[in-house]
């Protein structure tokens, strides 16, 4: 009985657009298993409330003959791969909730590390270099100056480090469990970009406290935000995938993110870069993201070529990071 | 009958040998030295087909056991189907949601409560945050865990952790279950627990797919079966023959198996195995008469001077995964009271410990034959071969003549002395009874 109403079910499902089959086929679950094993009446609600809201050939059953999943061997990226991720979302967010969770579960003040951190950073900062190394920063205090800049900074080395240790942490599931494997890194960045989120509320006391006027510039925060969102995911998946093959990865990527801190105006404004070397700089994605951050805090004049730089680096690289995990998941349950 | 699951010209390749190891110097190395030597180690096929031409179709509500040694593929199979790997060539067409059970407790996080677990693992196991709560009290009380609820796993007893990740995974509700020997984990008891919710699933007709070495629990779950050997299918069909293609395929002869080299016997560093064999009338065979003595013989390696306390116990388990008896050499079970060994240090050598199972006790039917030899004082158990061979009982006619039909009901069948005697006539003369 219940195989006959799971087929009727799922015959109307497919009855419908293609695209939704998946996305109906994982909610179909909950239907057909509300009739199992529990109440008779749910049973045949189930079976036949169906086919009378949604109107089925009485031939309906032979439309079964459509898989729901193929598994072949498959190199290419289509919208079957998006639709899968969409399916899972909720285990996307649940295992971002776990990032979250664990991640400060035994820790004397918890959450508040998510602020603290930032804040102290940028005390060591303004002390070793604002104070005693003296270096420049656009006239305004060195404090909301590396700030600014840290802002983009943290987030992006903090989740670069852990998307790209992501999959070989999870090689437990990866070998045990099959769903969409762009999910771990993809929640790996998704709980550091809550932490950048929260980063957030110490940029609002710092531009009290400093009394920087908020000005229109804020806006363009947002868009910057997906900027380094996306950069950070790409050189996260890329960075992930290869670790699974090449575990190199794991142990040279800190030292290339530290190697990168310092190509960056992070900790110094670009005015100090030799005008030689601009030319060259102007290639590193991360330059127009944080100078673009820093005159969003600042109200700063900004500067479009670094930005539009970045975009275009950011949009082929992610573009380039997907393909390149997609041929290289296929591997990952048998050599991680 | 509708299909569920066709696979066609199924392959799956794996890279071996030396270099499974690869770091990026390596292979930096290689590309730069040595281009063409590297281009010939590829063309030369440092590689194996782990599964090769791999067709099967499987009906909606069926319940197929997946058999083979370790190694043949069965495995690689599982992970194929529930897509964890790729094949290299051919392809599966799924018609139904698929969930895989290759474990239980996948993804649980020793520093999450109870219940942060069953939804997270849930969610992992493919379930929705809807389905999840909906059927959270079922899953807390099916793991009697509801006092430990807010509590963090890794406070858990054993018992617990995997009540709990069992309980999670029995809830998992999906047209197509894929299932590994998730069950060969846990007491008895559980055990028992987890087969009879594999059979309740199998009985909603849910498809299920079974990979085990435990035949008897597939010949009691499975109405169909598919021998795995070599990465190919080696035989499929009603699950009585093909397990008994499976005995047949990794004895020696048949009634025999032999571990010619001890490194791949089982065992450790004391004891291993050397050779079980069945006999009937002096004879290695697999085919035992009903009314004949059936020896076992199991043959061990003992590895250190002056061992004590060894002792070797067979169980068998017929068809139905039923227990019939297990024995051991052990004074208290032995029946006979000159037992040589058994509380004597053994020497450094080969020993043979023999048992014989009487005539007319056995009913007829299949019997899988579970071998331990162990060490008492602590019990210790050295060396586990488990169902490593089977006998067939064969009913030669002497019961079945006495009238009875085919077959007599039972898990034995003994021949029991019987007396009959006549207690009142109905008619005529009860002088005789009443003056007794």
């Amino acid at each position: 009985m219940d195989g006959k109403s799971n087929r009727i079910l799922l015959a109307a499902f497919i009855a419908q657009s293609p695209i939704d089959i998946a996305y109906h086929t994982a909610e179909m679950g909950t239907t057909s298993s509300k009739s199992v094993g529990t109440l008779k009446p749910a049973v045949s609600n189930s079976a036949y409330a169906q086919p009378t809201q949604q109107p089925v050939s009485p031939d309906a059953s032979s439309d079964f003959r459509q898989p729901l999943v193929v598994i072949e061997p498959r190199r290419t990226i289509d919208w079957a791969d998006v639709r899968e991720v969409w399916v899972y979302r909720e285990l996307l967010y649940f295992l971002v909730w776990r990032d979250l969770k664990v991640r400060y579960k035994q820790t004397a003040v918890g959450v508040a590390w998510v602020v603290l951190q930032p804040i102290l950073t940028t005390l060591i900062f303004s002390v070793f270099l604002g104070k005693l190394a003296r270096v420049p920063s656009d006239g305004f205090p060195y404090a909301i100056f590396v700030f600014a800049g840290l802002l983009p900074w943290t987030f992006l080395s903090g989740a670069i480090h852990s998307s790209g240790n992501s999959l070989v942490g999870s090689a437990h599931l990866i070998t045990k469990v099959y769903f969409p494997r762009i999910l771990i890194p993809l929640a790996a960045v998704g709980a550091r970009l809550f932490d950048f989120l929260i980063s957030f509320a110490v940029l609002v006391g710092m531009m009290v406290i400093y009394r920087v006027a908020p000005t229109v510039n804020l806006l363009m925060l947002l868009p910057l935000i997906v900027l380094v969102t996306l950069l950070t995911l790409a050189i996260g998946l890329l960075a992930s995938a290869t670790n699974v093959r090449y575990r190199d990865v794991g142990v040279l990527l800190p030292v290339l993110v530290q190697l990168w801190m310092f190509a960056s105006p992070v900790i110094y404004p670009l005015t100090l870069v030799p005008q030689r070397w601009k030319t060259l700089f102007a290639l590193n994605p991360l330059v127009g993201i944080i100078t673009g951050f820093r005159s969003a805090v600042l109200g700063l004049k900004f500067e479009w070529t670094p930005i539009a730089v970045s975009a275009v680096i950011t949009i082929v690289l992610s573009a380039l990071a997907v393909i390149m995990f997609r041929r290289m998941e296929r591997f990952f349950a048998d050599i991680v | 009958m509708k299909l569920i699951i066709t696979a066609e010209n199924l392959a799956k390749q794996y890279r071996i040998g030396t270099r499974q190891e690869y770091s990026l110097r390596d292979v930096l190395a290689e590309t730069l030295s040595a281009p063409i030597q590297r281009l010939r180690r590829r063309t030369n096929g440092n590689t194996i087909w782990a599964l090769k031409n791999i067709n099967f179709k499987i009906a909606q509500g069926e319940v197929v056991g997946i058999v083979g040694r370790n190694g043949a593929g069965k495995s690689t199979l599982l992970k194929v189907l529930s897509r964890i790997t790729e094949p290299t060539r051919g392809c599966v067409k799924l018609y139904g949601r698929v969930g895989s059970l290759l474990e239980v407790g996948t993804g649980f996080h020793p520093e999450l409560t109870g219940r942060e677990n069953i939804f997270l693992n849930g969610a992992i196991l493919g379930m929705t945050r809807r389905e999840i709560s909906r059927k959270f009290d079922e899953i807390v009380s099916f793991a009697e865990i509801e006092r430990f609820i807010e509590t963090p796993v890794k406070h858990y007893s054993s018992g617990m952790y995997t009540r709990l990740a069992f309980a999670v995974a029995a809830h998992l509700e999906p047209e197509i279950l894929l299932v590994d020997e998730v069950l060969a984990v846990g007491d008895a008891s559980f055990q028992k627990k987890c087969l009879g919710k594999m059979s309740e699933i199998a009985g909603e007709g849910r498809t299920v797919l079974f990979v085990s070495h435990n035949m008897a629990a597939v010949s009691q779950l499975c109405t169909r079966a598919m021998l795995v050997a070599d990465g190919q299918i080696q035989r499929a069909g009603p699950t009585q023959e093909v397990v008994a293609e499976y005995f047949k395929a990794g004895s020696e002869g048949a009634g025999e198996t032999i571990w010619e080299d001890p490194k791949r016997a089982p065992g450790n560093d004391r004891i291993r195995l050397h050779a079980i064999r069945i006999l009937c009338k002096g004879t290695v065979t697999s085919e035992v008469d009903i009314d004949q003595e059936v020896s076992v013989e199991v043959d061990f390696w003992n590895y250190e001077p002056g061992a004590r306390n060894l002792c070797v116990s067979i169980n068998l388990q017929n068809a139905t995964g039923i227990t019939v008896l297990s024995t051991a050499n052990t004074p208290a079970a032995n029946l006979l009271q000159d037992e040589e060994w058994f509380d004597r240090s053994h020497e450094a050598g080969l020993f043979r410990s023999t048992c014989t199972l009487p005539a007319n006790f056995l009913n007829d039917g299949v019997y899988y034959i579970t071998a331990h030899v162990l060490s008492l004082g602590p019990v210790t158990i050295e060396a586990e071969a488990a169902q490593v061979l089977c006998f067939n009982v064969l009913d030669t006619g002497a019961m079945r003549e006495a009238g009875v039909g085919s077959k007599w009901d039972g898990v034995v069948r003994v021949r029991l002395p019987w007396r009959t005697s006549l207690l009142q006539p109905l008619n005529g003369n009860s002088a005789r009874r009443d003056g007794r």
